[in-house]
């Protein structure tokens, strides 16, 4: 009843190709944009923004890149840690050597950094496929890990190891450093990552999306209709890469405030790698999906026994965690190996006929 | 030009200048090949029989090792201990088999991979809550393993092998051939081998998939039980052993992912050339190439022969 | 039957030959010094028991597979091997015996997955969708959709493919190489597994691409009948020779041709 797209009729082809075709879905995203972008700032507490909203927010984004990568190209890549943490020392190192340009052009801007790097160890891809790729993307990984500990230069030479992040405003007002407010750096967070989005959404429904998924699901064929393979593997990789370069510079400057090399280590790598699988490989709101599970559910751990009045020790609560992901990630394979975002499509399916069966 | 120097003169002067130093270093790349090696055998007989890429072969290790001595440490003694581990291997193969392999059996490769995921941080999360997540120290001494060091004087100076590291390597070639044996001879083998080319094939037969698969998880456990407790032995029991395990991976590259001999030699070669690597190269580079150059051998070998050493070569038929 | 006259006057000059080719994997020898050219407008049909290096030899020709030795001219141009990106820029397109759609996209992009080469639109448009890049778009939608009108699939364009019945898969990946516009269209056992009504459909189309359109066609096909009725020549290869190539009346007679499919008599 609710969902029926009865009466919309698509008199173009480019209304028929729009992302959202249906009025109520156009309603739906309006909605979100609006509670995200005003009610949230208003009514939400440091609490809610700094540890729920922005974390997911970053690691939405970053999903969304292992998903180019991973999930509409089919290049399994174990490397996402390594290529954030490039966007972050990148961001440091730019905004270091010239402090007067915005901050938010440099976090922008050393996603290219993370881009260049990931073309490079994407070479492989063309003679090397699935398992032995995702040891190519380990290779990354792990050098460039032990280059963020090795090469001080990354960060500023500090004696602690760590990047430290220096205050830098926007327009008079703090963005990053330990005086900027939580709904400024959520605002900026959540502006990024809604651009970012729209441009990543624009690409998978063009015909670079095609590319891509042609590549993914039988690379012979598209190489016979004319796809030139390691140009759409290395694009693939480079606009990968720069989504989680973004995300990495953002989870420095605007999440945590500084960071010591082990924030991008393997453990992300897998982390975003859940996010990616749970949500729903080849689908942009299986991202978020994704990043809301995974990201939260320890979290809500933590808080519900809690509420209950059952005290759990935090340790306990992250082991539960891994316990359950891990359960989790094998009984969503079971039931729908495509993800929380075709659960959500089976969903919206019932709700067109509802109330009735089919 | 003086760089040249360094990199492809100075370390080969440097390994002639100290003969002992460089069959030291030798021999501890080859006790680490050995443990490789052994991870990397659970990895080929899973993928053999059933097709699937273990991922949580390296948390087998862990687990299984924390479940010994965790057992121990509550008082079981020692050789009770290890028989209840194996017990408790043997249940985990057949939970997986029950639990995942069975209703997932007509997903794609990618999926079953994820599941192994799946499986790993499960065991992460079971082994820390119930064992805890402090590192332990493996019950060596308890299980009769040598202890000390063998010193012999020679090569213009001394090398010393650890009695545990001979043990090690005398251990895993028993198994290896053990293994081996197990494959080309026994009619069980043969079933695995069977299962391993075709399931379908295989059921026609007769063969009981499922069977199959819970003997199969349940050696590739052994496998790892044996690999935990002399890696533990060597240092100590804790989830960092996990990513240790990831090194298997450039291992499994370079021998194949369907070939033991290939796991062994690979394993040696991984083994070898990260001990040399780190000990004569790694000082130009500030140290600590331990952690990388394995994947970027395996990186170099893959360019030039993308299915391994000792990979059957895929030829795609369209 | 169709009428000979009309079909000779449009048939030309050589629009791809191959000569002398010889393919050997290991130690199988795939073909072995093979010859024949493709006319420009004409229907060929590759026939020959199974193993019969068929298959193979489209390979060569759209440059899946390169040959140890041997040389392929199309379109005037000499050389030794093919390579795909090259065969597809030169306008060859092909199906394939086992499908080889992308099964996890509907039926309307597999078919503008065909577009591939002819869509030009900047990445940096493709940024942003709105402009040229969807204007590119809709552009190739009209003709996309004007084959799926023509291969009346258009019930099931919003479809995953993989869903799609077996013989509605087949049409699917015709559409998606008609929308390469090729010159010389190579369809690896169109009729596979269709039932008579989908035969006859198929045939159809493959007649109607190549009178509307003029498409070159050269087919593998086992139905001896929609060969006879199809092709203007047929190539008869056995073992990795060929072993004729005439119109089909000649083919029909040829005792070598009979042997092969038959066996020798007793």
């Amino acid at each position: 009843m609710l969902y029926r797209e009865v009466g919309q009729y698509k008199s173009s082809y480019a209304a028929d190709m729009a992302v959202f075709p249906i009025l109520q879905d156009r309603i739906g995203i309006a909605v979100i944009l609006f509670i995200a972008f005003v009610v949230f700032p208003l009514a939400g507490n440091d609490f809610v923004l700094n540890t729920i909203l922005i974390p997911f927010l970053i690691f939405a984004l970053a999903a969304i890149g292992l998903n180019l990568l991973t999930g509409y190209t089919g290049l399994l890549s174990l490397g996402t840690g390594a290529f954030m943490g490039v966007g972050a020392y990148a961001c440091l190192k730019l905004t270091t050597y010239f402090p007067q340009v915005d901050i938010i052009v440099w976090i922008l801007a050393s996603g290219f950094f993370s881009a260049a790097v990931g073309v490079l160890f994407g070479l492989p891809s063309l003679r090397i496929k699935g398992f032995y790729l995702a040891v190519a993307t380990l290779a990354a990984q792990f050098f460039l890990e032990w280059c963020f500990v090795r090469i001080p230069w990354l960060y500023n030479n500090s004696v602690s190891g760590a990047i430290e992040v220096p205050l830098r405003t926007f327009m008079g007002v703090p963005v990053t450093g330990p005086t900027a407010s939580s709904v400024t750096r959520y605002l900026v967070v959540l502006s990024i990552v809604v651009f970012l989005t729209w441009i990543a959404s624009n690409l998978v429904h063009g015909r670079i999306g095609r590319m891509w998924m042609s590549v993914r699901d039988m690379d012979l064929a598209a190489e016979l209709i004319g796809i030139r393979l390691l140009r759409a593997k290395l694009l693939a990789f480079a606009v990968s890469s720069f989504y989680c370069g973004v995300a990495g510079a953002m989870m420095v400057f605007l999440w945590y405030g500084g960071a010591e090399a082990d924030v991008f280590a393997i453990d992300q790598s897998f982390l975003v790698l859940f996010m990616v699988i749970i949500g729903g490989l080849g689908t942009l709101i299986g991202s978020f999906f994704g990043a809301a599970l995974i990201y939260i559910l320890p979290i809500a751990l933590r808080l519900i026994p809690a509420a209950f009045g059952l005290p759990i020790r935090p340790a306990a609560a992250e082991q539960l965690t891994f316990v359950i992901v891990g359960a989790l990630i094998i009984a969503f394979l079971v039931i729908e190996p495509n993800g929380l975002a075709r659960l959500w499509q089976i969903g919206k399916q019932k709700l067109r006929v509802w109330p009735f069966p089919y | 030009m003086h760089i040249l120097y360094q990199i492809f003169v100075d370390p080969f002067v440097q390994m002639g200048a100290a003969p002992d130093l460089l069959v030291q270093t030798l021999w501890d790349g080859l006790v680490a090949g050995v443990l490789y090696a052994l991870i990397a055998l659970g990895f080929v007989l899973i993928f053999k029989a059933s097709g699937v890429f273990n991922f949580a072969q390296g948390i087998m290790v862990v687990f299984a090792a924390l479940t010994l001595v965790g057992l121990h440490e509550h008082g079981v003694p020692a050789f009770v201990a290890l028989a209840l581990t194996v017990g408790v291997m043997f249940v985990l193969a057949f939970g997986v088999e029950r639990l995942v392999l069975r209703p997932l059996v007509n997903q794609s490769d990618v999926i079953l991979f994820m599941a192994t995921f799946g499986i790993t941080y499960f065991l992460i999360g079971m082994g820390q809550l119930v064992f805890g997540g402090n590192p332990k120290v493996m019950i060596a001494k308890e299980l009769y393993l040598p202890d000390g060091a063998l010193r012999f004087k020679g090569l213009g100076g001394f090398v010393s092998l650890q009695k545990i590291d001979i043990a090690a390597v005398i251990i895993a070639s028993i198994m290896v051939a053990v293994l081996a044996i197990f494959f080309q001879r026994t009619r069980i083998g043969r079933a695995l081998r069977a299962v391993a080319d075709s399931h379908q094939a295989a059921l026609s037969v007769g063969i009981s998939l499922e069977q199959i698969w819970v003997i199969v998880w349940f050696a590739a456990g052994i496998v790892a039980l044996t690999t935990g407790i002399m890696w533990g032995a060597r240092s100590e029991v804790s989830f960092a052993l996990q990513i240790i395990a990831l090194k298997a991976l450039p291992v499994l590259i370079l021998g194949g992912l369907t070939s033991i001999p290939g796991a062994i030699v690979g394993g040696l070669i991984i083994g070898v050339g990260e001990k040399l690597g780190e000990f004569y190269w790694g000082p130009l580079f500030g140290g600590g190439i331990e952690t990388w150059l394995a994947y970027v051998i395996a990186l170099g070998f893959l360019v030039f022969r993308p299915q391994g050493l000792f990979g059957e070569k895929i030829i795609e038929r369209i | 039957m169709r009428a000979p006259s009309s079909r000779e006057a449009a048939v030309g000059e050589v629009l791809l030959a191959v000569e002398d080719v010889s393919l050997s994997f290991g130690g199988v020898r795939a073909l072995s010094g093979v010859s024949f050219d493709i006319r420009k407008g004409e229907i060929l049909a590759i026939i020959g028991p199974n193993g019969a290096g068929k298959t193979s030899m489209l390979n060569v020709v759209n440059g899946f597979y390169q040959p140890q030795s041997g040389r392929i001219t199309f379109k005037g141009k000499v050389r030794n091997s093919m390579r795909p990106y090259a065969a597809a820029q030169g306008g060859i397109a092909r199906t394939f015996q086992n499908l080889a759609l992308f099964r996890g996209m509907t039926t309307l992009d597999n078919i503008l997955a065909g577009r591939a080469l002819k869509m030009h639109r900047g990445f940096f448009w493709q940024l942003i969708r709105f402009g040229p890049a969807l204007r590119e778009e809709v552009e190739h939608r009209h003709r996309v959709e004007e084959i799926i009108d023509f291969l009346e699939i258009a019930a099931i364009r919003k479809i995953p493919v993989g869903r799609l019945a077996y013989g509605l898969q087949k049409r699917v990946e015709l559409g998606r190489a008609l929308a390469m516009e090729p010159d010389l269209l190579l369809l690896d056992e169109p009729m596979a597994g269709m039932n008579l009504e989908e035969k006859e459909d198929m045939s159809r189309f493959i007649i109607d691409v190549n009178q509307q359109y003029g498409t070159t066609i050269a087919l593998i096909e086992h139905d001896m009948g929609v060969v006879m009725d199809l092709s203007d020549r047929i190539v008869v290869l056995d073992y990795g020779r060929k072993i004729a190539d005439a119109p089909p009346e000649e083919v029909k007679r040829d005792e070598k041709v009979i042997r092969a499919y038959l066996g020798e008599p007793q």
